[in-house]
């Protein structure tokens, strides 16, 4: 009787149950609020389009620059066992990158767009690169390490604008940002769903899920058993490097101008955040991509809740820290020790029980 | 054979990790404060120089404090900043609706003291990340800085403007100007008070035993168990220290100000981290020096002011600048420690 439990927990399922909660007391408690906080439609919006509207949707939409930092901050944190604090400074830095190649031509066609986005990409993945031989090969603390670019990062995303926010004005920008004329569903979630798919290809045709595992649990055994901890590591910051550009390069399109000082700001703090509820470790190793991505969906899940609660959006931080301490106080190692020992001294009854009844008749 | 190894070994290496980082702190602080001195001249030759920058930081210094205690013990705690404009505010709509200040004081401490004891009981007895526990303080007294008034409200009580334009003039340091006034150096309450946390965090650290558990749970928390050291307990006083000294910050950096605000002290918790590293402690814990933190967070300010002095008047040099010395001093930190390590195994 013992024996499967112990394997329900092992399987991750365990590591998937606090995020799976959390939605689910989301979408009850939303439920009993207002069924209508559910409700789709479409809609034609200003371009003629045919569109998805909706809580749900602008959920989706709302988390998708989230959901890629998750992911990239899972292998960061399960690699090196500590977090990079820079990713909104950098994606600010990206961003400006992308906005200055755009404006440097006359018009913006579907080529200059994608040099912008390959050098965007390019300039992340070097500032990432140099996080990573600071945290690789100096061995300084992934936190203290990020902490350089956090502090200087959006002024060098100022030095490139020039001392100025420019805006961009293009079909093509417009529709990364929005929709995509004919497709109903917003852009910036395709990416994600690209996005996805890429780290599950990845995973799936290279070894790198295990070894970036092996680093993290213990950096010097998987060197001895012929693991290059450094590269991996390295590799694992570049990865990131990758997904802040493209979350830049969304968040950018979306408003259509870059601004260095509120791009994406405080979003570190919540995908470090979106890593921890999703129930991966901060201290590094073992990993579950889809437990980052469900964290990533559950803030911008509540965040949403309590708009259409009419919450000031000032206000939110507040609401959000005590349900977030209520997700970790559940998810807490004393908490969930307690809890299996009272579900096994509730099976061990039981029989206790039935023997009894058995007796008796 | 044995003994004579030890008393060598002590010989060779009479400075610490601890002392050998706080020394290179302090040495490059001076360094670069007397090349202002002859390259720049003008405000870097006033002892005012030194008093404002002591005035402007004195909430950081004490904020710092705490960090540093709370890093030393191996963890860290983020919500420092905003718990200090949590309670900027919560005095200052205390103070307008005609409160006392000693029970502002009270206030004051009491919030800070709240913030300590919630994320104290939940890192340390329910085993939850530190750094998500403090970030979800932060967000917590951010949006409640916000609930309590969104617009900035200033002191309008006269006892209080009075405590806060209370300055001590130092005839003796000031300077006399070019049409001939003296002009005296002045300095802020909240100064007195910075320096007395400095040094009361200095005693405590150095000479109780409290002080030194917080290094040995730091150090290596196995053995300091097996020592007999209560290691939840010691882990739960350094956030209860470090949240009693936000709420201290807090009620300086009204009186530094004299407004609450819902952006007051932004970015203030990665200003005291800074300080700390600049200062020798070390996040992974059980290395650290307060006085070196004292050092660190002056060398921060002295940084921008030469930033400023030199003519690069763009927006964007103090930061990019702050960033390069902070990559410098934590390469150098990695370097020198990394060497020492590396004398030990070949020893």
């Amino acid at each position: 009787m013992k024996k499967p439990e112990k394997k329900f927990f092992s399987n991750g399922l365990g590591q998937l149950a606090i995020p799976i909660i959390a939605i689910c007391v989301l979408v009850i408690f939303n439920l009993i609020r207002d069924p209508s906080f559910f409700g789709i439609e479409l809609l034609h919006n200003n371009d003629g389009n045919v569109v998805l509207s909706g809580n749900l949707i602008s959920i989706i939409n709302g988390a998708s620059e989230l959901a890629i930092l998750a992911m990239g901050m899972t292998l960061v944190t399960a690699a090196c066992g500590g977090q990079d604090i820079s990713v909104g400074a950098a994606a600010a830095i990206a961003g400006s990158v992308f906005v200055k190649v755009l404006k440097s031509g006359q018009s913006i066609g579907a080529g200059t767009v994608i040099l912008a986005f390959v050098l965007a990409i390019v300039v992340a993945i070097l500032f990432a690169s140099f996080n990573g031989t600071l945290v690789a090969v100096f061995k300084i603390q992934p936190m203290i390490a990020t902490l350089i670019l956090y502090t200087c990062g959006r002024s060098i995303a100022y030095w490139i604008n020039g001392g100025a926010t420019p805006t961009v004005e293009s079909g093509i920008i417009n529709a990364i940002g929005a929709f995509i004329p004919g497709i109903p569903l917003p852009t910036p979630v395709i990416i994600v769903v690209i996005m996805a798919v890429l780290f599950k290809l990845m995973f799936h045709f290279t070894s790198l899920e295990l070894f970036t595992q092996s680093v993290g649990i213990n950096g010097s055994a998987a060197r001895l058993n012929g693991i290059n901890s450094t590269f991996i590591k390295i590799l694992s910051f570049m990865i990131l490097g990758v997904c802040v550009a493209v979350a830049g390069c969304i968040g950018v399109s979306r408003l259509g101008l870059i601004n260095h000082e509120t791009l994406l700001i405080d979003i570190e703090m919540d995908a470090i955040l979106a890593v921890a509820i999703g129930g991966n470790s901060l201290g590094g190793g073992k990993f579950k991509l889809s437990g980052s991505i469900m964290g990533a969906y559950v803030i911008q899940m509540l965040t949403i809740t309590l708009y259409s609660m009419k919450v000031p959006s000032t206000n939110v931080k507040a609401y959000k820290a005590i349900v977030i301490i209520l997700l970790v106080v559940i998810g807490s190692p004393v908490v969930k020790k307690w809890f299996e020992k009272t579900i096994s001294r509730f099976k061990n009854r039981k029989p206790e029980v039935a023997a009894k009844g058995a007796g008796e008749s | 054979m044995k003994k004579t190894n030890t008393v060598n070994a002590v010989k060779r290496e009479p400075l610490t990790d601890t002392m050998l980082l706080m020394t290179i702190t302090i040495c490059i602080f001076f360094v670069m404060y007397i090349l202002a001195m002859v390259l720049f001249g003008g405000g870097f030759l006033h002892a005012q120089q030194i008093f404002n920058m002591l005035n402007d930081n004195a909430s950081l210094i004490i904020v710092s404090c705490g960090l540093t205690i709370v890093m030393i013990g191996g963890g860290i705690d983020i919500s420092v900043g905003a718990v200090t404009s949590l309670v900027v505010m919560s005095c200052v709509l205390y103070l307008n609706n005609g409160g006392n200040i000693f029970v502002s004081i009270l206030l004051a401490l009491g919030i800070g003291l709240a913030f300590g004891l919630v994320q104290g009981a939940l890192i340390s007895y329910l085993e939850i990340q530190p750094f998500i526990v403090t970030l979800a303080g932060l967000f917590f007294a951010r949006g409640f800085t916000t609930i309590l008034s969104i617009n900035p409200k200033k002191v309008a009580q006269p006892a209080f403007v009075n405590l806060m334009e209370f300055r001590f003039e130092m005839d003796f340091l000031g300077y006399t100007a070019n049409n001939g006034t003296r002009i005296p150096a002045t300095m802020e309450i909240g100064v007195i008070v910075a320096l007395v946390c400095v040094a009361l965090v200095f005693v405590l650290l150095g000479f109780t035993k409290l002080g030194r558990n917080f290094y040995a749970i730091g150090g290596n928390q196995t053995s300091a168990l097996m020592l007999g050291i209560n290691v939840k307990a010691t882990r739960f006083v350094s956030y209860i220290l470090s949240g009693l000294l936000s709420g201290i910050s807090g009620f300086v950096f009204m009186m530094h100000t004299g407004a609450g605000n819902a952006t007051n002290a932004a970015g203030m918790e990665m200003n005291a981290i800074a300080s700390s590293i600049i200062g020798g402690t070390l996040l992974t814990g059980g290395v650290g020096n307060v006085i070196g933190t004292f050092f660190g967070s002056l060398t921060l300010t002295t940084i921008k002011k030469i930033v400023v002095t030199s003519g690069l008047k763009d927006p964007w040099w103090q930061s990019i600048t702050t960033g390069g010395m902070l990559c410098f001093f934590i390469l150098l930190q990695s370097i020198v420690l990394g060497r020492r390590a590396k004398k030990k195994k070949t020893n």
